[in-house]
Formats: C-alpha cells, structure tokens, sequence
C-alpha cells in the first residue's frame, strides 16, 4: 500500500496519522505512482512571493510532472491592520496575509517543508484543500514551537484551492487570526475557455480576503494584546457574534489602495485570484467585468462568461480573467458595499492606456439644467 | 431637492462668489463672555496678496481642466486660531449641549484636535464660541485658508495637457493623493506636532484636514480661462489639508464619505477664525465698560 509504504519512508507520523491515512483507503485510488518513480521525478526549488503577486510559472507546462518544493515559515506577529493602527495578534504563513499563492501544474507534486519558529507559541499545521486525504494533509504536519514537517502531496484536481491552518481546537481562530492562502493548479495544457481554446493572461493578483474579529474595550476602542493567549478569550467572543469588525484584502484597510494599489495597462489580461477561507465573498470590478471566471475555481468546469459580480464561497478561492478596455481607476471590491466601504474590503487598479469614446463617452458634462 | 437648500439655515452663508476681495463684516459681539473662559489663541494673518487656485471642478469646452487661479487681495489682518480646536475645547461645547460628540477620539490624552467632526459641528461649535466669549467666530472660507496656510497649502493642479482622455487626470489625481498618503501616520496628534508655518499657524496640513465655509463649485470657462458660468453646491463644503478635500457636509469620517477610487482625509476637525470688531462692536464694548 502506498499510505503504508509512507508511512514507513517517514511522511506520517504517529499512531493517530496512520489511523487517518487507512480511511483514505476507501475512496476510489488514482493512478498511483510508485514511490521510486517519485523519486526520479525532477525536483524544482521554488521561492514564494508575497501578496498580491505570484511566483515565475509557465502557464503551460514544460515537460513531464515535477516535484515542487516550498518552503514556508509560520510567524506569529503583532499586524497593524487598519489606519487607525488598529493592532492584531496575527497568526500567518511568511509573515503575509494571505499566505503566499503556490502556482503548480497538474500531476505535480507539491513538498512542503512547515517551519514553526521556537519564538512562536502556538502548534499549526497546513490544510491545503487541493490535496487528499490526511484533513488536506493537516494531521501530517502538525508542529509545535521548534518543530518543522514535510508534507508531499500530489495536484490531482486542477483549480485555485484554499489552505489554512488547522490545528485541533481552534481552526476558526487560527483562520481569522491570517492562516489562510491559496493554490493554483493549472492544467498542463494552460487555461482555456469553454471551447477548450487556450486563454493566457499577462498578470495575477492576488487576493486573500480576511475577516477579523477584534474585540474592544468599554470606550469602544480596539485592544491591543500582549500575547496571543491573552487575545484568545476575548477575541473568540466577538467571532462567535459572526459580525467581523474588519474585512479586509490582503491583511490591511487599504493594503492594496493608494501608492499600493495594482497597476495594468489596456489591453493587458490580468487573473484575479480571490481566496477567502472563511466567510462568503463578491468580487466585483467597478468598471469592469469578468470575461471568464471560474467562481467555484475549478477549472475543469468551462468558466462563466461576462459575469458582474461572481461568488466566492467561505472555504474556497475563485479565479477571474478580465482584459482591461479602459484606462482609470477601478475600484475592485466585495460588492457588499458596506464591507468594501467601511470594514475595508476594497482594492484599486490603476489601468493606463488609451480612452475608448465607443465604449463610453460623457456627451454632456454635467451643468445647468436649460430652462425654456 | 438639493443638499444646497437643507443648508441655508446652518450654513454661515459665505457666498463663494466673493472671491475677489475678502471684507471684515465685523459683527456686533453677543453676550458678554462669562468669566473665567480663555478665548482661544489666535495668530494675526497680516494683509497681502495670494495667487490662489479655485477650489471645485472646472471645465472648458466640457473637459475637465484646472482651475483657474487669480489674484485674491487681503485688505485687513484677520485673527486665526493657532491651533486646530482641541478635544477639551470641543467638550466643552457638548458638556454645554450645544454641540454633538464628536467621533474621534474622547480621551485627551496632551491636548489632541477634536476630530470625527461635520460641517454641521463645526458651525455649532463656531456658534457656541461666539456665545461663550462674546467675540464672533466662524470657518475660515477656503481663500482665508489657504492664505493662513502660506507655503503648506497644495496648489491641486495636475499640469495635464487637455487630452481626449478622461483617465489621465483620474489617474494623476490618484497618483498625487497616494504619494501624499504614502508613510502618513493618520493617527491624530497632539497640537504642535506637526509645527508652525511661516505665518505662525500651527499644524497645518498634517493629518487633520479642517473644514471652511466654502461650497463645491462646478464652473465652465472660457478659452481665456474666465469663469462663464457657475453652479454652488453647498451640500458639499471644501476641507483645508495636505490636499484639497469636498465633503458632503455631515460627513464626520473623510474615509467613509470618500468615493470608491479616491484618497480620502485622514480625519476632519475644526480651526476658526474670529472677526476683528468693528468700530460699532468696538464702542458697544467702551460703553458697556464704562456703564459697569
Ligand atoms: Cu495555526
């Protein structure tokens, strides 16, 4: 057996891992490879990049399947997530919110290395919702302060796919405190459209959406804690209310606003990956559209087409290819506006190129009304 | 019908077509100052000359473009607070009724601005002031402004060639408020931190934007630059900052009543002006203390 034979070259530790891994017995296998053949497949070492950007990939895939190694360090860090300076005890992969995006093809082999600092002072793990079995691999890569795990999984189901932490006893808060990221996992042959012709963009941003919960004082002003256990009680409370004080892109008010705002040019194709691992979301582009979009992320399934606003489940990322036809400032939001005007969930793009009057022009700019 | 009309009656109805020349009014004082309240500090803005932009959005041949700038002449001094209205300052107008608690922060903590206030509060606070001192208070107007605020008042123009391209100026307008914002703590802070100008005004255009009596003007003008034609809409008022700011005018939070693809203030608060007394104040005053 190959969970069997996994266990023994030292993938899965522990009693309780070997249980999980016998219930993946039960599902229908997939090819499987044997593990020699693994072991001649090439490696790549690839750097993450933090958000809204994504690391060098090929669309379409040079060669054969690959193992691709990442490796990612857990940071524990006071992160200042509005204007206001409004601090929260985050919990994260590299330090960013969202954790960076892992870009593979399919039949690759993702190997994670999970690093958790001495300085930190919670156990985590990685739940990656491309993955089978394991919880997504999390009973696999649980570890402490002072610990690391590998964790090789294969990309069998193509798509953008949500990680996040999930350790025993508190995965909402781990989630809401900025452990959650995303995978890509293109097809071989690249993206295509519901035709099967291939579709290619020349940009991704990135976009991990974030609802926090940060609990106040009796003035109404946000607390500032001293640790993360000291936040736990308090915090949990506030979630527990399911109203979030912040929604917010990339791990800030304003993260991607203002002279961090995303830059384009007409005519260019950009990919937007929106994760959001807890909490249902709308991504709409104000003044734009999305010309194909795979809401559920999954790119198996032909992409809805002209879409205005599309739906990103709790739990899951979607992915939108938009060609911009008109140069300005566009305003990419959650379309309830109330979440991307007041608790933050609002990014910008600044698109140059040249205007389109066939698109839009203002025939009458706006004056006195003419009275007879 | 229009925010304009719902404001007649708060609004200290200063026209923004007087532009030209600024005159004193000099209002007769109210009741006499009960004892023991300290007017606040102001600083004397000596007579002179501004080469001032146009506040609003002006459009030439229905292209936006920008405003035109003129020769604005300040015949007499005027008296301007020298710092922006405290927090206790502002408590005191609360504690008294007259005026609504403000949304920023209460607690002061070194002598804060009162911020997370509105047009609306600004004038009741003027109104309140004036009241308690026997003294006559109001906004400055965005030309007073911008001539207390000297060598820190931005002139907004984006120096764009006319161009089919709407984008362009969105673009350069973004790009100027974000360069603006970029590394900008919007945390308020206590009076002085941000420094007197040359006219002796302190923390001007520092993270605090203040509001003025002005209205949002829209104007078309002529190929010579002239003002041809005008609409005020005094629903919106213009805010003094690091960048020329308009306000709807009960907006408290700059970043909630900003629009979707814009910078916005960091905060909103409130710097007076008080008018000098006239010659009628000035002899009702003589009377009043020779009576007593
Ligand atoms: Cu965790």
């Amino acid at each position: 057996m190959l969970t069997r034979r996994e266990a023994l070259l030292g993938t899965a530790t522990g009693a309780a891992a070997a249980a999980l891994l016998g219930s993946v017995l039960a599902t229908p296998a997939l090819a499987q490879a044997k593990v020699a053949d693994i072991a001649g497949l090439p490696r790549v070492k690839v750097d993450l990049v933090a958000p809204p950007f994504a690391h060098a990939h090929d669309q379409v895939a040079k060669g054969g399947p690959k193992i691709i190694e990442y490796r990612m360090t857990i940071k524990e860090q006071p992160m200042v997530i509005d204007g206001e300076g409004t601090t929260l005890r985050a919990m994260t992969y590299e330090g960013s919110m969202p954790g960076p995006l892992m870009i593979v093809h399919e039949g690759d082999y993702v190997e994670l290395t999970l690093v958790n600092p001495e300085t930190n002072e919670m156990p985590h793990n990685i739940d990656f919702h491309a993955a089978t079995g394991a919880l997504g691999g999390g009973a696999l890569t649980h570890v402490n302060p002072g610990e690391q795990a590998v964790l090789r999984w294969k990309a069998t189901r193509t798509g953008t796919f949500v990680y996040h932490c999930a350790p025993t006893g508190m995965i909402p808060w781990h989630v809401v405190s900025g452990m959650s990221g995303a995978v890509m996992v293109l097809p071989r042959d690249g993206l295509k459209d519901e035709a099967g012709k291939p579709l290619k963009y020349d940009r991704i941003f990135y976009v991990g959406e974030h609802d926090l919960y940060v609990p106040r004082d009796e003035n109404g002003k946000y607390k500032k804690y001293e640790s993360l256990g000291d936040s736990y009680d308090e915090t949990l409370k506030v979630m527990r209310g399911l109203i979030p004080t912040h929604v917010v892109f990339n791990g800030k008010v304003g993260a991607l606003t203002g002279d961090n705002a995303l830059k384009a040019k007409v005519g260019e194709t950009v990919l937007f990956v929106h994760a959001q691992a807890n909490r249902d979301t709308r991504p709409h582009l104000i003044g734009g559209h999305g010309d194909h979009v795979w809401e559920e992320g999954k790119f198996i399934n032909p992409p809805a087409k002209d879409l205005e606003t599309w739906f990103i489940r709790g739990g899951s990322a979607g992915a939108a290819l938009y060609t911009f036809l008109q140069p300005g400032v566009y305003a990419y939001v959650n379309h309830n506006l109330i979440e991307a005007a007041e608790l933050g969930a609002t990014a910008h793009v600044m698109v140059e190129g040249e205007w389109n009057d066939d698109l839009m022009k203002q025939v009458q700019a706006p004056g006195p009304i003419p009275t007879n | 019908m229009k925010f304009g009309s719902l404001l007649v009656t708060s609004a200290i109805a200063v026209p923004a077509i007087a532009l030209a020349v600024i005159s004193q009014t000099g209002w007769p004082a109210a009741a006499p100052p009960p004892s023991g309240f300290a007017s606040p500090r102001t600083v004397t803005i000596t007579p002179g000359t501004l080469a001032y932009r146009m506040p609003g959005e002006f459009l030439k041949s229905e292209r936006p473009v920008d405003a035109p700038k003129e020769d604005v002449r300040f015949r007499r001094p005027f008296e301007i607070m020298a710092y922006q209205v405290s927090i206790s300052d502002y408590g005191q107008c609360v504690a008294d009724g007259a005026c609504e608690a403000a949304e920023g922060a209460s607690d002061n903590k070194g002598a804060l601005p009162a911020t997370g206030v509105s047009f609306r509060d600004a004038t009741a606070y003027a109104s309140w002031l004036s009241g308690r001192t026997g003294e006559t208070w109001r906004l400055p107007t965005d030309e007073e402004w911008a001539f207390a605020a000297a060598e820190r008042f931005t002139d907004d123009t984006l120096g764009i060639e006319e161009t089919n391209n709407p984008a362009a100026r969105w673009l350069a307008r973004y790009r100027s408020e974000a360069e603006a914002a970029k590394g900008r703590d919007p945390e308020p802070k206590p009076h002085g931190h941000f420094g007197a100008n040359s006219k002796g005004v302190y923390d001007l255009a520092g993270n605090v934007w203040e509001w003025t009596s002005t209205c949002y003007r829209r104007a078309s003008v002529n190929h010579q630059g002239d003002v041809e034609s005008s609409t005020d809409n005094c629903g919106v008022r213009v805010t003094g900052g690091q960048h020329r700011g308009y306000m709807s005018f009960f907006i408290r939070d700059g970043k909630s009543g900003g629009c979707a693809a814009g910078m916005a203030p960091d905060n909103l608060g409130i710097r007076l002006v008080k008018e000098r007394p006239s010659l009628f104040a000035a002899l009702k005053a003589f009377w009043r203390s020779a009576a007593g």
